[in-house]
């Protein structure tokens, strides 16, 4: 990758198990974190319900790829953005959604939060400071 | 003649929920299914909305699809009542046509 190190966002906007979107999102997330860039997360509108705990699946039929978020961590992904207006307009609060972490090696692999919970103002801030957004 | 509306959609992504509520005739039944299941939570900007339609329509929530998006059925608005799949049959059964707010 010539040693170019771009700021890439995933923006997250949809509901997981109705549309692909949730889970399609999460597949180029994991393939792209084996190009070592800049990534982050941001989960705003519907999207604030893919990372809502406790999700169980069987009875619709469809695999529950819920656990994966916890997984990222260990794909050095740690900077995960959660719009806090998107949580209120939906009755959420911090505490339905899973604890994400990460490891960091430089503190004897303390764990870290990953989750950073966000207004839409400093969002946007963070977005137009992105080189590039992929949509989802 | 009894209808049974089922909507399947978010409510903060496209407006199914909205228009099936304005539509539904009193005595009614609707079913909120997949997507749908967000507009029968406690806390949301739509939750007035569907209190307000439970003056006038039976509303049903898929059990299954809340279960599958992380959601007691504790979460779900007092007076809309939980399905399952079967009971999804039986309200298809006891009313004359589906129609589907999709």
């Amino acid at each position: 990758m010539s040693g170019v190190i771009k700021n890439f966002m995933y923006l997250n906007r949809r509901a997981p198990y109705g549309t692909i979107y949730a889970w399609e999102s999460l597949e180029v997330v994991l393939i792209g974190a084996a190009f070592d860039q800049d990534v982050s997360l941001a989960f705003v509108d519907d999207g604030v319900y893919q990372l809502v705990k406790g999700q169980q699946t069987a009875e619709i039929g469809m695999k529950n790829f819920s656990p994966t978020y916890s997984a990222l961590g260990d794909y050095e992904v740690k900077k995960i953005f959660v719009e806090t207006e998107s949580l209120e307009e939906r009755g959420l609060t911090p505490d339905d959604l899973q604890h994400l972490v990460w490891e960091d090696e430089d503190d004897d692999w303390a764990e870290r939060d990953s989750i950073r919970f966000v207004s839409r103002a400093e969002l946007a801030e963070i977005m137009e400071a992105s080189d590039v957004v992929f949509s989802f | 003649m009894s209808t049974l509306h089922t909507v399947n959609k978010s409510p903060f992504e496209k407006n199914s929920l909205a228009s099936c509520l304005s539509y539904a005739m009193t005595g009614g039944t609707v079913l909120m299914l997949e997507d749908g299941i967000y507009g029968a939570l406690k806390g949301t900007k739509v939750e007035a909305q569907v209190k307000s339609a439970l003056d006038n329509v039976k509303v049903y929530v898929l059990g299954p699809d809340l279960k599958a998006r992380g959601f007691a059925e504790d979460r779900v608005i007092d007076g809309v009542k939980v399905v399952d799949y079967a009971g999804f049959v039986d309200l298809a059964a006891e009313n004359d046509k589906v129609q589907a707010w999709l």
